[in-house]
This record gives structure tokens, sequence and C-alpha cells, in this order.
């Protein structure tokens, strides 16, 4: 979607202020928050593509008054009240609703290293990649309500092929519950004159990772 | 989910406290009870990202890429593999990408849509790089963000921003500094910072170790 999110080459924003000795969390909320987000993860109601656009979705005036956990904590309850792990009136609350069964949490502490461990996104099924390192591509000119990773500043631009990444679940459909429909992941680079016009640096690109459904050969 | 001011289905749901402290405590405690989280668990998560992972894993891969160039041709090659010889492997470090800087080359590492990075080699996020300054500006303008980060670049290096669109991350290779020839593998791992490894700082001797 063409969210607040899609925030690359956008002005306005001023300075990057960097801080120094920063700590893992700011405050203990944040670390709790985090780790509930992974325990929540381990019932498999959803992906990180689902996630991804739990917090696309957040009205753009409150994404941007958010701090970052902030938007993980809307988007986790967007998901679990979704698929009703939680109602919205046990979030109003904060009390389980009357006659709910106690259930046993699918993340016990002992499978908690398990969990971290790996979640890859590389599919082992056979596929003809379309484009080889080299190739010149352009990407299409889309702008889906839903969840997409081609971003705006690079729709319906010229690139090359620096790279291929193998099968790669896709997440515009993965993100909407219709299935991982993996598909060939390339690193196309974008120069940086493609994208931003004669006053970028003539020596300077931009590298993303583009399923083959976003490119077209040039 | 529609916008709505008039009603209460709003993103959060919530007439529970704004103070997110309060709400994420409030929403704790609903979970527990309703058997959904165990609380053991959260503290074996926090304890994982807070002690266990972070920016010294990747210091340690660029020191050893700096003195072996066996490994260092395997990272950049296959930096998955790479990478998990030396035993750093979990969520956020799937697929791995090794890029290096030369005299000529600077790489710099962005997430323009959210803030993928690579949990395993330099742990969580900074700030910074989550923040919509860097997130709009890396793209457009890499020469006035590093500029800000006190580097200035000649116009003769290319630099290449890496937009970490898919699951794949990328790690900076940075350039070992001039007068470290003596140092071994320790020593150098405690001269590479963490946004050495983002593309956001080229190194010094004098580095301050992998916390910035």
């Amino acid at each position: 979607m063409n969210g607040i999110h899609d925030m690359g080459g956008m002005h306005g924003f001023g300075r990057v202020e960097r801080e120094i000795d920063e700590p893992v969390f700011h405050a203990p909320w944040e670390a709790r928050l985090f780790a509930l987000r992974h325990a929540m993860g381990a019932w498999g109601k959803w992906n990180i593509d689902g996630s991804r656009y739990a917090r696309e979705i957040i009205p753009p005036e409150d994404y941007l008054r958010m701090s970052y956990y902030e938007r993980w904590l809307a988007g986790l309850v967007t998901q679990m009240v979704d698929v009703g792990l939680v109602s919205a009136e046990e979030i109003r609350s904060a009390r389980p609703a009357r006659g709910t069964n106690n259930v046993t949490p699918a993340l016990a502490p002992n499978a908690v290293e398990r969990v971290l461990a790996r979640s890859p996104a590389l599919r082992d099924v056979p596929a003809q990649p379309r484009f080889r390192v080299g190739d010149t591509v352009i990407t299409h000119n889309i702008n889906p309500t839903g969840h997409t990773r081609l971003p705006r500043y690079a729709r319906a631009k010229k690139g090359t092929v620096v790279r291929y990444h193998g099968v790669h679940v896709f997440p515009d459909t993965s993100a909407h519950g219709h299935g991982e429909q993996p598909q060939p992941l390339y690193c196309v680079r974008f120069d940086a004159r493609e994208l931003w016009g004669e006053s970028a640096s003539r020596r300077d690109g931009v590298h993303l990772d583009l399923w083959e459904a976003y490119l077209a050969a040039a | 989910m529609p916008h709505d001011h008039h009603d209460h289905d709003h993103t959060d749901h919530s007439d529970l406290p704004a103070e997110p402290a309060l709400r994420v405590k409030a929403l704790e405690s609903l979970l527990v009870e309703k058997g959904l989280v165990d609380p053991a668990a959260l503290d074996a998560i926090i304890e994982t990202y807070e002690r266990k992972i972070g920016p010294r894993n990747g210091a340690r891969i660029v020191a050893r890429a700096w003195t072996d160039p066996a490994f260092k041709q395997r990272l950049l090659d296959d930096a998955t593999s790479a990478i998990a010889e030396m035993g750093f492997v979990g969520r956020q470090g799937e697929h791995m990408v090794a890029v290096e800087n030369t005299a000529k080359v600077h790489n710099m590492v962005v997430c323009t849509l959210c803030s993928c990075y690579p949990w395993p080699v330099l742990g969580l996020p900074p700030v910074w790089y989550k923040s919509a300054p860097y997130r709009s500006r890396a793209v457009i303008d890499p020469r006035g963000v590093l500029r800000e980060f006190g580097l200035e670049l000649d116009s003769d290096v290319e630099i290449r921003v890496w937009d970490s669109t898919s699951e794949v991350r990328y790690l900076v290779l940075p350039e070992r500094p001039p007068g470290t020839e003596t140092l071994n593998a320790d020593q150098l791992t405690d001269l590479v910072t963490r946004d050495s490894m983002i593309g956001a700082e080229k190194l010094r001797a004098t580095g301050e170790g992998a916390q910035r």
C-alpha cells in the first residue's frame, strides 16, 4: 500500500540523530512487548509479512506520532484480535472474557532458543529464473492497496540484476493469507540518477531485493 | 482497518491507559491469565537479545575476515554459510550477504519500508536506523547522511545503498584501518563499531569498540 511506512526519498524528517551508548531497550516495557510479540507469534496464526502489514495500516498521523515499539504494540493487538486469540473486549477490559478456557502457552521457556533459531524465507522448490545476473529489468508500476515490498521510489524504474537469491516466499500474497507463492528473488541495482534525476551522483546506486513478479525485461 | 475517530475500532482497540508501559503491562497480564504466554519464556527472549546477541558478533566476523583471507572469500561468496560457521544464526539472519568497503566503494544499509536489520550479527537496531530521517534519506541523500555522521566521501567514491526489501540481510565489511597491522583478531574485534558494519562510518585505529 502507498502508506506512510514507505518513506524512501521523502523530505522533511530532519537530521539523523545518533545516540551514544544506546541501550538495547529504552524502557522495560519495550523489552516485554518485544518478547510478547515472539511468544504470541509461536501460536503460528500469522507470518512476518502479515505482521509488517499490520503496522503499515496504522493511520499515518498515528504512525508518525508513535515510537517504534508503540507501532509493534498496535500491530500485535490488531493481529491478535483479527485471528481471535483475544477479543477487542478483552483488550479493552484487560480481563479474560467470562468462561474462556485457560490454554497452555505455545512457547515454553525451554523452547525459546529453538524458536529464535531460524525462520527462513528460502523455499526448496524448482524454479526457472526468468532473469540472469547482468540483465536489464524494469519494475512494474504497481500501486496495490495490500502489502508489497516494491517501494514507490523504485516503481517503473530501470535497473540491472546483480545477484540471484533463490526462490523466496512472496510477501504480497503471504501477508494476506493467499499462500507463500515462492518465486525467484533478485538483487537489482538502480543508478541513483535513474531514481532521483540528474542532481544525484553519477556513481552512486541503490540496490533492492525484488521478486520476479515485480520485474519485466527492459 | 478503517480509521474512524467516532468509535473505538481504532488500531489499538483500546480504552487502556495511553501510557505504553501501562498498556503493555495490562496486555501481558491478560495474555498470561489466558494461558497464551509464559512469562518465563518472555524473560528468556529478553535475555537472548540483551545479553547474547549484539554487534560484538559482527565485529568478530569482520576481524576474522581481515586476518583470514580464505574466510573472507567464503564470507563474500556465501555469507550465510560463513557466518553460520562462526555460530551466528537466528531470526533476521537466515539469509546473509556481506558487502565489502574499499577505497573506491562505500556500502550503506537501510530498510526504507520498516526496520530490517541483521539481528544475529548486530543485535537489535539502534533508534536512528529505525527513524524516519534515516529511512527517508539514506536512499536519496546518502552523502548528506554520511556527512552528518562525520564522514565526507570523495566524489569519486561510489556509494552503494542496500535497501533491505526482502528477508536477505546485509552486513558491511568495513575497511581495515591503517596502522593496525600488528594487532591480532581479538584486538581488531575491539576496533570494529556497530555503525561501521551498517556503513554509517569508517573505522579508525582508535575505535571505541562495537557499541556504536
